[in-house]
């Protein structure tokens, strides 16, 4: 029987497409006449804000993203950067926040496929991932359930799958109630001169479908994920995909023994949008039409519809231009992964999307204008309202310092996440040469004896609401630091841009505000963004999250035995800070955490000083000076302190009476561009001439010694004490 | 000494075996994919490696069990070649019954990677040779289904037997295993089966070697 495409067009379907009234009036003046049901489903899939930065493009394109060693930027399927020997790290961030809110396991996982594909669709092995997490209020009712679910979907996908989690972050705050965020970092290896692009080339050539078969699984989802969220959320699961990570493993080495045999010409992975983005992108890009015809797509379900077919989100697919006369051999290696082979369409030269489907065209759409010329808007915007100076003087101290450090260490948001990062493998490939809980984690490269890849993903979302330029900066300025402190040169980052509703002015501006700081610092400190994904309406009810733009980054070690890390200190080694005393506490974990208010100013990233503190902190890390690192973030130099102590099982004995300025400033002010290293006693003049010639300031803090974290006559806690604070919040708050 | 990798769709930590086997005997070992159904007569160590073999669907090695390699497998097993199954390779040989007991589904209902002691119980096999009895070793764990059981009566026998090789040691036992078993012996003494991962703490850039005895002893390179 023949599946009808002629359900009527009304303003209701079309509204129910998320297509705004002036969407549709430009298909109607772009085809000249009303679109077929299927054709609306896939303008709806096409110009969505998911797939076609609409809002954001215009501002994106000022981000710096070039760079000596940047070999593909953003455009493609994940960015492509030199490390080297002809060795290429293939690396993305994306979000699967919507999905994820709406069915945890499942949105996690397919979050993690998803940039797991875009990396081996480049035709890299995976070889890391790391997760930036979000959640509600932790007495919100929901978000137990939430951390549960995606905390098991991320580790039950990846593990499966075979990719250590190397980092991440996990972070609680009420304005995440009702959007939370799922961001998933996959990094790849691959050789420079074995990179496969999706751009088509070559016309009348086959275009094969290959992975696991089409379901209905995932209708409409990148539609849904351009949407704000109300109360009818619990109707949207059935657009949220499943996952098969067996599947994708097999996908994996079908498609690396693929690429080996030169049958591929382009190849692009089904992720949003499924099979009319892969098609349309792989045609526009190639500057070709596409013709498919969807009785050859493998289904596994019954009575399909094209429309259906052409919006499915199913998982572990892909989409390729295949050389013609390696089809034989193409197809042998799918067979004996168990997975679908089949020639599903055509490449063309008259830049048409065509669609066939049971002898009836279903579709005949104008193939640029769906993909890279796809509507773009100038979305007004406001600043947001300058917050006034806090001074340190007018922020009470603690009554008790001992207590202020416990509360902060044993907070939701700075206590130790080893609940979750146990659950994820962390160890498989045998590279694994720093675990989540330090500043970035650490990856051999296989085949070489000492190289290794630094990776970390940060972002301070307190920050960027106060001040979205200066919270943009120091997203990039936090990550480059972590991706220093373990000794590597950071190369370059991808950036994961979790906004709210763009259509607010306001939205827009915190949009705009990250995008500067984040395009100012990458510049200053040649940290170039080389991919990306952008995530807006991140709304319930009106209600947007904390503007949360993740930079993940990936830097250079060129001899991991030099490298630094968090808890390697020796007894009796000096621990020198390099950088400013603290003094700023606006916007701090301090205030919040400690004094329970939301107030003052995000600290500003002075990028110079950053800069010149971090060359010189790799510089004395590589020449094998230092013999543990940690930067000072969140929580300020006490935190430092008391994670170096934790890491390490080891006390230290600190005085800040060389310090100026007001003790809980010292200790928890927030201000940048800041590190705690560890020295062997006799080098620390050295150490501290060297800063001096360089320009960089410091302050000797004290040594490592005992068992107890001591400083001054203000703090005084067995470094277990602290510990237990640290562990037991997360156990406690799932058990 | 000549080693062999299985390959079954899913297994995920089949290159960190051969890495392993690779370093430890300096000779690759060779690989055997599902399908086949015999086995090079020269191998002498058979090693099953971690993963999810066929997704753990339906149960935890249980398709993989039944494939043709498998028999492959038991009768070189039956001609006393060695034969070592690590995490998802240890549920396979109990699924296959080449091993007693069960793996099931950890206490905590999560997976779980972290570091573990173990102590090997019987240090007389041809896995351990290379420790001493008692010894307390380091070794990696990253499992769902590590939870090990046996009734009584079987148990029993095994201890009788000396065929628990290896029990979780000072508290660290991460899936609520019977008895802290973390691996065990068949009664001819030649098919290992484990759950924690000794191939992923064989070099310094492992942080420890503590799991190259296990190589060691089953390749017979105990001197290096």
């Amino acid at each position: 029987m023949t599946i009808p495409n002629s359900i009527a067009i009304t303003p209701e379907l079309v509204a129910g497409h998320g297509l705004k009234p002036d969407e549709y009036q430009r298909i109607l003046d772009l085809i000249g006449r009303e679109p077929s049901f299927t054709e609306l489903g896939i303008f709806s899939a096409m110009w969505n804000e998911h797939c076609s930065y609409k809002s954001s493009k215009k501002w994106l394109r000022t981000l710096p993203t070039k760079g000596p060693r940047v070999i593909q930027g953003p455009g493609e399927n994940a960015g492509v950067v030199d490390i080297d020997d002809g060795d290429v790290v293939v690396f993305k961030m994306e979000s699967h926040n919507h999905p994820s809110y709406i069915e945890p396991y499942q949105g996690a996982a397919t979050g993690v496929g998803g940039i797991l594909r875009d990396v081996f669709t480049m035709g890299a092995r995976p070889i890391a991932a790391m997760n930036a997490l979000r959640f509600g209020s932790p007495d919100h009712p929901k978000t137990k359930h939430l951390v549960s679910g995606v905390v098991a979907g991320v580790g039950g996908y990846g593990n499966s799958f075979g990719v250590p989690t190397v980092g991440g972050e996990v972070e609680f705050d009420a304005r995440y109630n009702g959007n939370i965020l799922v961001n998933a970092f996959a990094a790849g290896l691959a050789k420079s001169d074995a990179i496969f692009l999706s751009e088509a080339k070559g016309v009348g050539l086959p275009v094969v479908y290959l992975g696991a078969k089409t379901g209905r699984d995932g209708v409409g989802g990148a539609t849904m994920a351009s949407a704000e969220f109300d109360e009818s959320i619990e109707e949207k699961r059935p657009t949220v995909q499943v996952g098969d990570p067996f599947t994708e493993k097999c996908l994996l080495e079908a498609c690396l023994e693929l690429m080996k045999t030169g049958a591929v010409i382009a190849i692009q992975d089904m992720g949003a949008a499924g099979l009319t983005c892969s098609a349309v992108e792989m045609g526009a890009k190639g500057d070709l039409g596409i013709e498919l015809n969807l009785d050859q797509v493998p289904v596994r379900e019954e009575r399909m519809t094209a429309y259906e077919m052409m919006l499915s989100e199913s998982q572990e697919r892909m989409l390729m231009v295949l050389q013609p006369e390696k089809e034989e051999e193409a197809k042998a290696i799918f067979v004996k992964w168990g997975l679908d082979f089949a020639i599903v369409g055509k490449t063309t030269d008259d830049l048409r999307f065509r669609v066939l489907h049971q002898g009836e065209e279903v579709a005949n759409l104008p193939i640029k204008d769906l993909g890279d010329q796809a509507p773009e808007y100038d979305r007004p915007w406001v600043a947001s309202p300058a917050r006034a100076p806090l001074p340190a003087s007018q922020v009470a101290e603690p009554a008790d310092y001992n207590a202020a450090l416990l509360t902060l260490v044993g907070s939701p948001n700075q206590s130790s996440r080893r609940w979750v990062w146990e659950q994820y493998d962390t160890l498989i490939q045998g590279n694994s040469l720093q675990h989540p809980g330090g500043d970035a984690g650490v990856v051999r490269v296989e085949g070489h004896a000492r190289k290794a890849l630094a990776f970390s993903s940060d972002v301070t979302p307190r920050y960027v609401e106060a001040d979205p330029y200066e919270g943009g900066k120091q997203a990039v300025a936090e990550c480059w630091r972590n991706l220093v402190a373990t000794g590597a040169e950071p190369l370059a980052a991808t950036d994961n841009l979790n906004f709210g509703n763009p259509e607010k002015p306001e939205i827009m501006g915190q949009l705009v505000g990250a995008i500067k700081g984040i395009g100012e610092a990458c510049l200053a400190l040649d940290f170039p963004i080389v991919s990306g994904n952008v995530s807006l309406y991140n709304e319930t009810n009106g209600v947007a999250i904390l503007p949360t733009p993740t930079i993940a980054g990936v830097g250079l070690l060129p001899d991991w035995q030099k490298m630094a890390k968090i808890g390697s200190a020796g007894d009796g080694d000096c621990l020198i800070m390099i950088g400013q005393d603290g003094s700023h506490l606006g916007s701090s974990v301090y205030l919040r955490d400690v004094l329970d208010t939301v107030d003052g100013p995000a600290p500003e990233v002075d990028l110079a000083a950053e800069r010149r503190n971090g060359e010189f902190v790799r510089s004395i890390i590589r020449s094998g000076q230092v013999t543990a690192c940690h930067d000072i973030s969140s929580g300020g130099l006490a935190i430092t302190l008391a994670e170096m102590a934790m890491a390490s099982r080891k006390g230290a004995r600190i005085s800040l009476k060389a310090q100026r300025g007001l003790p809980h400033a010292l200790l928890f002010g927030e201000d940048q561009a800041r590190y705690v290293i560890a020295v062997s006693s006799d080098l620390a003049n050295f150490v501290q001439a060297g800063a001096e010639s360089a320009g960089v300031p410091f302050r000797r803090l004290g040594t490592v010694e005992g068992d107890r974290l001591v400083v001054d006559d203000i703090i005084d806690l067995p470094v277990v004490t602290l510990d237990d604070a640290s562990e037991s919040w997360f156990p406690g708050f799932m058990a | 000494m000549k080693s062999a990798v299985v390959q079954l769709p899913g297994l995920n930590r089949d290159r960190d075996m051969i890495a392993a086997l690779t370093l430890i005997s300096g000779e690759a070992p060779i690989t055997i994919w599902q399908t086949e159904t015999s086995i090079p007569d020269d191998v002498d160590l058979i090693v099953i490696p971690g993963g999810f073999s066929y997704g753990d669907y339906l149960r935890c090695g249980a398709i993989a069990a039944r494939m043709p390699v498998m028999q492959a497998i038991k009768d070189k097993a039956a001609k006393g070649v060695k034969v070592l199954g690590v995490c998802n390779g240890f549920q396979i040989l109990v699924e296959a019954g080449m091993l007693p007991g069960v793996l099931m589904r950890n206490t905590t209902l999560r997976f779980v990677c972290k570091e573990v002691k173990l102590e090997v119980v019987n240090a007389d096999t041809h896995f351990t040779r290379a420790y001493a009895q008692g010894q307390v070793i380091r070794c990696p764990v990253a499992h769902h289904d590590g939870n090990y059981f046996v009734d009584d009566e079987t148990l029993a026998g095994m201890q009788d037997r000396n065929e628990i090789v290896f029990r979780y040691a000072e508290g660290t036992n991460p899936n609520g295993s019977l008895s802290d078993i973390a691996g065990v012996i068949n009664r001819e003494g030649n098919v290992l089966g484990m759950m924690p991962h000794p191939e992923n703490l064989i070099e310094a850039a492992h942080g420890g070697r503590d799991g190259r005895g296990i190589f060691a002893s089953a390749l017979d390179v105990i001197a290096a």
